[in-house]
């Protein structure tokens, strides 16, 4: 396949990035979109000049380092593929293809394609857990979990962290990926028992990152290349709205008592 | 230097050994605990275990890795299950009965007393990950589901899906960022260890690099633990993940660590086949497929029929023909030299001859297509997306690829190394799968390592230190931040042409080749020389780039790169060696006539602990004699 291809140069997150335009010649059409990329920097770097960060791992679409939008679109246009799963075979031959890294405030670029997502991790800590510490644990049978519920809750779990929902959507919101982890563990007895403060903290945390709010795109669903479904953000709103109520009447039972 | 190895097993009955371990050994006070400083390195399950159980614990505890966060360690990709003796499908499994699958699949080459612990801890496990809202699959009554692995006759694997790894993985996470939000743990991501800190002859912390400034930054430690995963990358094709590197355990080796058996590779059967030269990785078929895929080849040579074309009478499938008590669930080293052998013999399928059928038409008539798409959705998927064919119509192509190293640094019974204070856990030690790894084993021992052991041991050796006793300031500290520096420089002002991949490559080609899935003498002895020459080209005519200052992929890569092909020499000689078959290693001279390893009990019962030294003042071998006290040994048969 013959390919041009304009991917993002940006030397830090303070300089201006652009495109950079290149031509290719004879990429097989087996190759996934990363070994493509690998074939130009194998190229860059025989003429001297520097090669494309780009992140990645596994690339069997599980690690979620990939963080680059293909066409405009995160991890491009093949759905429920992340980019190292996108296959050269989908585009044709003469294709322009553009390559940039996800674009959202909280998501700044370090270089190139690479953008810093510890937004996300951060996130995290600040609820997505059971505090249960090692060696605490009853019987993993002792509590039948009934099975509709335990798919669902690994329907949630499946989020790969990659941050495609957020670029992709208009408000740079991180409502759908919040939303996995609060669902995740609110399905399960095991996370019912800090399933208040989790999600207070967890949208509190999303919202100090700097991350929009969420005003029914649909472009998150779209994007997942997990599958991860839209309905979780409904679900983490009902839990926040509870969590609202609960600690504000937990606070006016405190204030009688004073 | 020869080196002194205890492997400090405790005495008495086998079933008895780690609980009064447990309650002989050293303790610290929870009012010391937080005066200890513990570095661990690496997020993987064991890593990420590790680190978040010693915070609980009360240590003050950094955590480092080089991927973006924590959670994109390569336990992420582990698809089909974890071990444990549960017993809950009440089909005659025990903890001895794991112990001593474990023990027989890794062809009598591994301690009894480990994996006697670990098959202990797995019960532990399982209760563990579940209390963190691990969602494990569950039957309709909703308790927890099981499914069988290869080398087992028992239904003891837990799964979620085909992405076990991610859920166990998330679950560490979640514990990880739980102690990290208590501020017991320090977490550095994109940063990468680059050498130890020893002096006076005990691990005393880390040299690390932030990949993202370049920035090189010592931290001192009353202990170190690596958790830093195998080096299956040594292949250059392999279904690790493209960072995954020897690095770490390399630099301790370095340092006078014994390195045990680094020529125990496991070879995993069913992998994605080669596509061509762009190939940057493999990606794993997961094992649990074959619980329902039947694999086979056509019985003509180079029949180049559509498989749907070929009749069932001309189909041989020659794992069921084989091995006829553990079919197509035969573990993993022999049903990967089955395929070879099939393939070798022109009887391989797909455009290159390399691969063979893993067909589950006959599932999907049986069960429907829905349940296989329930049991293994994800991964048939994957499969389309790669191969470009529909494996719910046309049987999968796959063939064998590197996977995974039972190698690693030697470790007592406390996962001590041969330094003091320096620790390993995970597929980065040696000690519990011999000479190969039963599936969904891996998992299982990283937890145990992490959550289980590490916990209670590492306690012994910190109460005999004085916590806090040593700086920044000291000279040590100074000398090995230098030693780094000078490193990096060097491979920036490499003033070559050729990308480090290109180098990478070609080591991978010479070890697959010749340090694979067979080997030889001669092959071995070649692939010594080899490995020289492309060494030697590779410091001539590669090109590094860009500078220190900033995130420079290549020179991350250039740094591990040299580490592999310095490892790679002594895989060779460590193969060369072991004059015998066993498990992944299989030496072409060492067969039965029908083909079968042949096993050597008299001469290598023994872990094999190389230290650098010896005669040609490179490598010297010190043995670890093995001793089998509660299970026979007995020729591998899975007929």
């Amino acid at each position: 396949m013959d390919l041009t291809v304009y991917v993002w140069r940006q030397r830090n997150s303070k300089a201006k990035g652009s495109f950079e335009r290149h031509e290719l010649t004879g990429i097989s059409e087996d190759s996934s979109f990363l070994e493509m990329l690998d074939t130009l920097n194998g190229i860059l770097i025989e003429q001297g000049n520097e090669p494309f960060a780009f992140e990645h791992d596994c690339r069997e679409g599980i690690c979620g380092s990939c963080s680059m939008s293909i066409n405009g679109r995160p991890h491009g246009h093949k759905k429920l593929t992340t980019a190292c799963q996108l296959h050269m075979r989908t585009f044709s031959s003469g294709d322009v293809i553009y390559v940039e890294p996800f674009r959202a405030g909280a998501f700044p670029v370090v270089k190139d394609l690479v953008t810093d997502r510890s937004a996300f991790d951060r996130i995290q800590q600040s609820g997505g857990f059971v505090s249960v510490s090692t060696g605490a644990a009853p019987e993993a049978n002792a509590t039948p979990i009934e099975k509709e519920f335990s798919d669902e809750a690994f329907d949630a779990a499946a989020c790969i962290g990659c941050g495609a929902c957020v670029s992709a959507c208009p408000n740079g919101s991180a409502m759908l990926f919040t939303a996995a982890k609060v669902v995740h563990l609110g399905l399960l007895p095991q996370g019912q028992a800090e399933q208040t403060d989790r999600v207070l903290s967890m949208v509190d945390q999303m919202d100090k990152e700097g991350f929009g709010g969420c005003t029914n795109h649909g472009e998150c669903q779209e994007a997942c290349p997990k599958g991860i479904s839209i309905k979780y953000i409904t679900k983490m709103n009902r839990d926040y709205i509870r969590a609202t109520v609960k600690r504000a009447v937990s606070l006016r039972g405190k204030m009688k008592a004073q | 230097m020869s080196l002194k190895l205890d492997s400090k097993i405790p005495a008495g009955p086998l079933e008895e050994k780690w609980q009064k371990h447990k309650a002989s050994i050293k303790l610290v006070s929870p009012a010391n605990k937080r005066k200890y400083s513990i570095v661990v390195i690496g997020t993987g399950l064991a890593g990420a275990s590790a680190a978040a159980s010693f915070g609980e614990l009360g240590y003050n505890v950094k955590s480092f890795c080089f991927q973006d966060s924590p959670r994109r360690a390569h336990s992420i990709a582990a698809q089909g299950g974890i071990n444990a003796a549960k017993n809950y499908q009440n089909d005659g499994d025990s903890v001895f009965r794991l112990f001593y699958d474990t023990i027989k699949g890794g062809d009598f080459r591994a301690r009894e007393a480990n994996v006697y612990r670990l098959a202990q801890l797995s019960v532990n496990i399982i209760d563990q990950c579940v209390a963190q809202g691990v969602p494990f699959a569950r039957d309709y009554g909703g308790l927890l589901a099981n499914r069988s692995f290869g080398g087992a006759q028992v239904s003891r694997t837990f799964y979620a899906k085909g992405q076990t790894g991610q859920q166990l993985l998330l679950g560490a996470y979640a514990a990880l960022n739980r102690q990290i939000h208590a501020g017991t743990v320090a977490m550095f991501p994109h940063t990468e260890m680059l050498d130890l800190i020893i002096s006076d002859g005990r691990c005393r912390g880390v040299i690390v690099r932030d990949l993202r400034t370049g920035e090189i930054t010592p931290h001192v430690a009353d202990a170190v633990v690596l958790a830093t995963g195998g080096y299956s990358n040594v292949f250059y094709l392999s279904t690790n993940a493209k960072n995954c590197n020897v690095t770490a355990t390399w630099r301790a080796y370095k340092h006078g660590a014994g390195f045990a058996n680094p020529c125990f590779t496991q070879i995993h059967p069913t992998s994605i086949p080669v596509s061509g030269e762009h190939q940057s990785k493999l990606t794993l078929m997961s094992e649990s497929l074959r619980n329902d895929g039947r694999v086979w080849v056509p019985k003509a040579q180079g029949d180049r029929r559509r498989p749907a074309e070929i009749p069932e009478n001309e189909r041989d499938y020659y794992l069921e023909r084989r091995y006829p008590s553990f079919g197509n669930l035969s573990p993993r080293d022999i049903a990967s030299r089955a395929a070879k052998e099939r393939c070798d013999a022109g009887y391989g399928v797909g455009p290159m001859g390399l691969g063979v059928y893993l067909d589950f038409s006959d599932a999907i008539n049986r069960l429907g297509k829905d349940v296989i798409e329930s049991r293994y959705g994800n991964l048939f998927d994957m499969y389309a997306n790669i191969a470009g064919e529909n494996p719910y119509a046309t049987p999968m192509r796959i063939y064998p690829a590197p996977h995974y190293t039972m190698g690693g640094l030697w470790v007592d019974y406390n996962l001590m190394t041969t330094i003091p204070g320096l620790f390993a856990a995970g597929e980065a030690n040696f000690s519990d799968h011999g000479a190969n790894r039963l599936g969904a084993s891996a998992l299982m021992q990283g937890l145990a390592d992490g959550y289980f052991v590490l916990p209670n041991t590492i306690g012994d050796y910190l109460a005999g230190q004085k916590p806090g006793e040593f700086s920044t300031d000291h000279a040590d500290v100074k000398e090995a931040k230098g030693r780094v520096g000078e490193r990096l420089d060097g491979f920036l002002a490499m003033q070559g042409s050729k990308p480090v991949d290109f180098y990478h490559r070609k080591l991978g080609r010479v070890m697959w080749d010749k340090c694979g899935m067979s080997r030889s003498e001669s092959g071995l002895k070649e692939a010594i020389s080899e490995i020289g020459e492309i060494r030697e080209e590779f410091w001539q005519n590669a090109r590094v780039g860009g500078d220190g200052q900033d995130l420079n992929q290549e020179l991350e890569k250039a740094g591990r790169v040299a580490d592999f092909f310095d490892f790679a020499e002594l895989m060779c000689v460590d193969a060369l060696n072991r004059e015998e078959s066993c498990g992944g290693h299989f030496r072409e001279e060492h067969q039965t006539q029908d083909g079968e390893a042949k096993r050597d009990d008299e001469k290598f019962c023994y872990g094999a602990v190389w230290s650098p030294g010896g005669a040609q003042g490179k490598h010297e071998l010190t043995k670890e004699p093995l001793s089998f006290e509660n299970v026979t040994l007995s020729t591998r048969s899975y007929k």
